[in-house]
C-alpha cells in the first residue's frame, strides 16, 4: 500500500523557483509557459496499520508547513 | 548565569556561539539534541547552520529532536531562547514564533555584512540599544525570506514583536536594503511574552573586532544584563 503526499506552495507565498523555472523554460523557447510553481512530492510505503487520520496528521505537522504550503493525500492502493 | 548552546545534526555556527557567550564570561555548554533537559541554563541559543541538511524544510527535522520538548518547556517558563539563522528556522517550524522562512527570493546565498534596524528596545534582547539605531550585523543564508499572513504581520507590529529590520547605511528600511526578500524587511521578532527571540542574522560573528563589526555585542550585553549580569569589560 502507498501513499503519494504532494506538497506545493500556497498562491499567496512567493515562489522564487517557480519564477526561476519559469524563466527557464522561456529561454529554452517555449514562451506559452505563464507560470511554473516548485513543490515537492513524497512517497510513503505503508504497511496497512495506519489511519488516514494519522497520515493526515503527518502531513500537517512534518511533510508541510501549513503556514507556506498546501498538501494533497493521494492513497494508493 | 548558564547558557545552554544546542547542537542539531547540521549545526555549524555552534562554535562561534559558545565562544562569544564565553568572552563574554558566561558558562557555556553544548548540549546534543537528543538530550532532554535544559534545567538549570538561563538562556538556551539555537545556533546557525544546516540541521539535518535541511531535508523537507529548513528546521522541520530539527524541531522534533528530544531537546526540543525542553526548549518548548523553557520557554514557557519564561527563560530567554534566542535562535539564529538556523536556529530562527528552528523556532518558527516549531511554532514558538509565527510565521515561516522561506527561499531567498532573488534564489541566492546571501553572506554579508549589512545593516539592521532596532525597531523595539522593550525585551531582554536589546534594551540596551537604542530604537531606530543600527547595527551592522552579517548574515549567512539562503532562505531567510520572512512571510507570514497579513494579520500576523500587524499583529507583530502592532504590538512591538517585530525587533530588527534590514536597512540602508542611513536607516531607512527599503527594499534595495532588504537581502532576501523578508516581509516589511523584518530580520528578526520575538514571541508575545518577549523572551523568544528569532533573527537571521548573525550576532554571535559581530562580537570580535578581528571579524569586522562588534554591533552584535548588545544583544549580548542586554542578555547579560537581564539575567543580572554585569556587562563584560
Amino acid at each position: 500500500m502507498k501513499a503519494k503526499v504532494i506538497v506545493m506552495p500556497k498562491h499567496s507565498v512567493l515562489d522564487p523557483q517557480g519564477v526561476a523555472v519559469r524563466d527557464a523554460i522561456h529561454h529554452h523557447g517555449l514562451p506559452a509557459v505563464k507560470a511554473a510553481r516548485v513543490g515537492k512530492v513524497i512517497e510513503l510505503e505503508l504497511d496497512g496499520s495506519q489511519t488516514e487520520a494519522q497520515l493526515h496528521e503527518v502531513c500537517r505537522d512534518l511533510l508541510s508547513n501549513p503556514v507556506i504550503e498546501d498538501y494533497q493525500l493521494v492513497i494508493e492502493a | 548565569m548558564k547558557a545552554a548552546v544546542i547542537r542539531f545534526p547540521g549545526s555549524n555556527c555552534d562554535q562561534d556561539c559558545v565562544l562569544a557567550l564565553r568572552e563574554f564570561g558566561v558558562e557555556t555548554d553544548f548540549v546534543w539534541h537528543k538530550d532532554e533537559s535544559l534545567a538549570g541554563y538561563d538562556l538556551i541559543a539555537l545556533p546557525g547552520g544546516f540541521s539535518y541538511g535541511d531535508y523537507l524544510r529548513c528546521g522541520a527535522i530539527a524541531r522534533f529532536s528530544p531537546v526540543m520538548k525542553a526548549v518548548r518547556e523553557q520557554a514557557a517558563r519564561g527563560t530567554l531562547v534566542i535562535g539564529i539563522c538556523n536556529g530562527f528556522q528552528i523556532l518558527c517550524e516549531a511554532g514558538l514564533l509565527p510565521g515561516a522562512l522561506i527561499r531567498n527570493r532573488d534564489l541566492h546565498f546571501r553572506c554579508e555584512h549589512l545593516h539592521v534596524r532596532v525597531e523595539d528596545v522593550a525585551n531582554p534582547f536589546l534594551h540596551e540599544a537604542q530604537t531606530g539605531g543600527l547595527l551592522r550585523i552579517p548574515i549567512a543564508h539562503g532562505e531567510g525570506s520572512y512571510t507570514a499572513d497579513a494579520a500576523t504581520l500587524a499583529e507583530l507590529n502592532q504590538t512591538g514583536r517585530v525587533l530588527l529590520r534590514y536597512a540602508d547605511a542611513a536607516g531607512a528600511a527599503i527594499d534595495a536594503a532588504n537581502p532576501n526578500g523578508s516581509a516589511e524587511n523584518i530580520a528578526g521578532i520575538c514571541n508575545a511574552a518577549r523572551n523568544v527571540f528569532g533573527l537571521m542574522p548573525h550576532p554571535e560573528r559581530a562580537c570580535d573586532p578581528r571579524l569586522g563589526s562588534t554591533d552584535g555585542r548588545v544583544i549580548f550585553e542586554s542578555i547579560l544584563s537581564t539575567l543580572g549580569v554585569r556587562k563584560a569589560a
